[in-house]
């Protein structure tokens, strides 16, 4: 089963990857505040110029 | 401007950090959304939209219809399925991915997209992709993988221009002015990055001439390998960025936050931990490892978890606002979308279970289940983002909020009618498939099965149709909206920038080269070293599992090859599978259930996935030659009632025999054991073989020149599962 050990090491090092990127995330405080991220996004900004 | 929460901690704390600066962190920065890119996939997604499902309403009318296939080549249903799925798929699907990330990114991270070249560059190159296999796909011009089908030169502008789309989305996450980023980046971030690398590992093919590559991998190896492509496809493609989608234009549509923003971050993590190992559980009872299936049984059971997370936090952002819903088609659909997105991630789990996928496995319920995801979760889903950002981009309101209800009804009629005929089909095809009489025989023949299931397949087709007519009305509406509205080309927004970004004030250019190459860089060698890393890692595993484990096993003749290979230009695999279970009903019908060992040489497997046909993993020297040139000259001369259309340029064009050289010599590089130097004997034992077969049709009053290419096929049907066959009479030999 070569195949499913190269699979599995291309999963794993995927993983790996996104375990990084969620402790990244957690200790950068991405997720210290989970209250004004979904609100901020209903408000546009924007002025428009046609 | 609106100041929140998150912003006021600028305001008020930051600049205390440093004092011999003139806060420039504190000004506003003014920079713009381009809505030019955006409605341009928008306007992609509608088009390939509607060509890809028109594709889809004509196969399934042939599955009732045999003539619609109208006797070309280049409609038939073997060829049509591909640019039906692959159109859907990449091209509907993938501009509305596109549309949702290059509309919603500029503004979650408050920058402009990160190179108004590159989204160029990405737009139409990917454009180009579709148009190219909008041309390939009919010519018969395929790898013959399911969803992978694409061949190499394409493959190759799919990761470049992929690459692109990586680099300006990463680019455009580093300058960003938000700190935090939003959900929905996150979904779109996993995807990218997993399907890049899915997309490099199942793209491994050498190529034999511009427009013919054969699978690196073979048999068991290679089925693994697209299975777990094919179903991360479903999580990475189809799933992970409309989740992202419904994370911004849900909320949005709704004028509420999302139900809870926890919620939405442990199912992000859950899910993309969980999904990359789900993929055995489409090979179930079949000759991969019992293992490797029950891995990926245990996880696909679960995915239920995180997914139902997501489907939660979606109808739940609703709660409380029903009347909304009343009024609102954007909502509408997006009701019905999370609802069938749960449908079916629940009905994903159930279908990993063994005994359940004894059941659904080869049969229309797995049509069913990814309809209920395609038309229900990914059309409705792109349907609401249209009818909210239409309208918005082109600063008017929607043309008619009655036309678009009529749509959301009409549409989810399609659904309803589609999905309840291929379950009953499903069904009673598995009841008369494993019914035996009491003396121990099958009861029903194949043929029977088919009749009984064709009438579904109308009433399939019919909910198709009705769904496509709601696409019509929406075109219809979202035009007349365009016009009535003028395009907002630009819009402008002003925040202050990250202070990270800004330790100095500069001269934005140069910063840009400083802080923004090494990324890209990064990005860009990670690609190399992952393929360089997989060029050296996939021959050294494989050129060991290569070795047959059956020693009856032999690679096919020259002939039987170029058979073959008419076999995945047709798309046979659409319709036949050639993997036999090791249940009674299907031994007793197809002969003895298929060895991993038997498929070595099978650059690419050929297994299939669904069974419109009988499998045919057996069917080598069941029927004389005979037979199979009527058969496939016209299939209701042999069996009354088939739906398989007719193929009659097989018995006027000639055999590629000018391809016969490279082919043995590519297959010899993956390990398959020609002997050295076997490339000029390898037409004249094509010919040799091919003159007997001719020879023996002449005895059943059948001449035919040796050179065409039913021949051929005739030669690899007969091949096909006699290694290890024992206990038939053997006509072609």
């Amino acid at each position: 089963m070569g195949m499913f050990i190269v699979i599995a090491l291309c999963s794993l090092v995927i993983s790996l990857g996104f375990l990084v990127a969620f402790l990244w995330s957690a200790k950068n405080g991405q997720y210290d505040d989970s209250y004004s991220p979904p609100n901020r996004i209903l408000f546009d900004e924007t002025k428009t110029i046609n | 401007m609106t100041v929140t929460h998150h912003q006021i901690e600028y305001y008020s704390t930051k600049p205390k950090l440093s004092t011999n600066q003139s806060h420039p962190y504190m000004e506003l920065q003014k920079f713009t959304y381009d809505n030019k890119i955006p409605r341009n996939f928008a306007i992609a997604t509608i088009v390939w939209g509607a060509v890809g499902m028109f594709v889809g309403v004509i196969i399934a009318f042939q599955l009732a219809f045999p003539a619609l296939n109208f006797g070309i080549q280049y409609t038939t249903f073997g060829r049509l399925r591909p640019l039906h799925t692959n159109a859907v798929i990449f091209a509907f699907v993938g501009n509305g991915i596109f549309t949702a990330v290059y509309y919603s990114l500029p503004r979650l991270l408050k920058t402009s997209m990160w190179n108004n070249t590159l989204s160029k560059i990405h737009f139409w190159g990917w454009q180009l992709i579709i148009v190219a296999a909008a041309i390939t796909l009919p010519l018969g011009i395929t790898g013959g993988k399911e969803y992978a089908e694409l061949e190499w030169p394409i493959d190759i502008a799919i990761t470049l221009v992929w690459v692109v789309f990586g680099v300006n989305m990463f680019g455009t996450i580093l300058t960003r002015r938000e700190r935090h980023l939003y959900v929905a980046i996150w979904f779109f971030i996993g995807s990218w990055v997993t399907v890049a690398m899915l997309h490099i590992v199942n793209s491994f093919e050498i190529p034999v001439s511009l427009w013919k590559s054969y699978s690196w991998y073979a048999g068991v190896q290679d089925a693994l390998v697209q299975w777990w492509y094919g179903h991360n496809a479903v999580a990475f493609f189809l799933t992970t960025p409309y989740l992202g989608l419904m994370y911004y234009f849900l909320p949005k549509a709704a004028g509420r936050p999302v139900y809870s923003y926890r919620l939405s971050i442990v199912h992000f993590w859950s899910l993309i931990f969980l999904y990359i190992w789900a993929g055995p559980h489409h090979l179930l009872y079949t000759a991969l490892p019992e293992w490797a299936q029950s891995l990926g049984t245990a996880f696909s059971i679960m995915l239920l978890l995180p997914s139902w997370g997501g489907m939660i936090n979606g109808l739940f952002t609703l709660r409380g606002a029903w009347d909304k819903v009343r009024e609102n088609p954007v909502l509408k659909f997006y009701v019905v979308a999370v609802t069938c997105y749960g449908m079916s991630t629940f009905e994903g789990p159930m279908l990993s279970l063994k005994n359940v996928n004894a059941i659904s496995h080869y049969s229309d319920w797995t049509v069913a289940h990814v309809h209920i995801g395609a038309l229900g979760w990914n059309g409705f889903l792109t349907f609401g983002m249209l009818y909210w950002l239409i309208p918005k981009m082109f600063n008017t309101k929607l043309y008619s909020i009655k036309l678009a209800a009529t749509h959301f009804w009409i549409g989810t009629l399609g659904i309803i009618l589609y999905a309840i005929p291929m379950y009953w089909a499903a069904f009673r095809s598995y009841f008369m498939m494993k019914a035996f009489t009491p003396s121990g025989q099958l009861q029903y023949q194949f043929i029977d099965i088919v009749q009984t299931v064709v009438p579904f397949y109308v009433l399939r087709a019919i909910g198709g149709t009705i769904y496509l007519l709601g696409v019509f009305l929406m075109v219809y509406n979202l035009i007349k909206t365009a016009k009535a509205g003028s395009f907002v080309a630009t819009e402008y927004n002003e925040a202050p920038a990250l202070e990270k970004v800004y330790k100095a004030p500069a001269n934005p250019f140069w910063h840009s080269v400083i802080e923004r190459k090494p990324m890209v860089m990064l990005t860009l060698s990670l690609i190399v070293v992952a393929i360089g890393g997989l060029v050296e890692m996939i021959p050294t595993f494989l050129v060991k599992s290569n070795v047959p484990t059956i020693a009856s096993v032999k690679p096919y003749t020259p002939l039987e090859l170029q058979g073959r290979d008419i076999y995945i230009r047709e798309g046979c695999y659409n319709c036949h599978s050639q993997m036999i279970r090791p249940f009674r009903y299907e031994v007793a019908r197809y002969g003895d259930y298929s060895k991993a060992g038997e498929f070595v040489y099978d650059h690419p497997f050929q297994w299939g996935s669904k069974r419109t046909g009988p499998d045919l993993a057996r069917i080598g020297a069941k029927y004389p030659d005979s037979w199979h040139f009527n058969h496939m000259l016209e299939p209701v001369s042999m069996s009354p009632g088939s739906i398989m259309p007719p193929y009659g340029w097989l018995f006027d064009q000639d055999i590629d025999i000018a391809s016969t050289n490279s082919k043995i010599h590519a297959m010899r590089k993956m390990g398959v054991p020609y002997a050295e130097g076997y490339e000029s004997e390898a037409n004249k034992d094509l010919a040799k073989q091919a003159q007997s077969i001719a020879d023996n049709l002449k005895k059943d009053k059948i001449v035919i020149s040796s050179k065409k290419e039913i021949i051929a096929m005739i030669a690899y049907l007969q091949r096909m599962g006699t290694d290890i066959k024992t206990d038939t009479t053997n006509y072609s030999k």
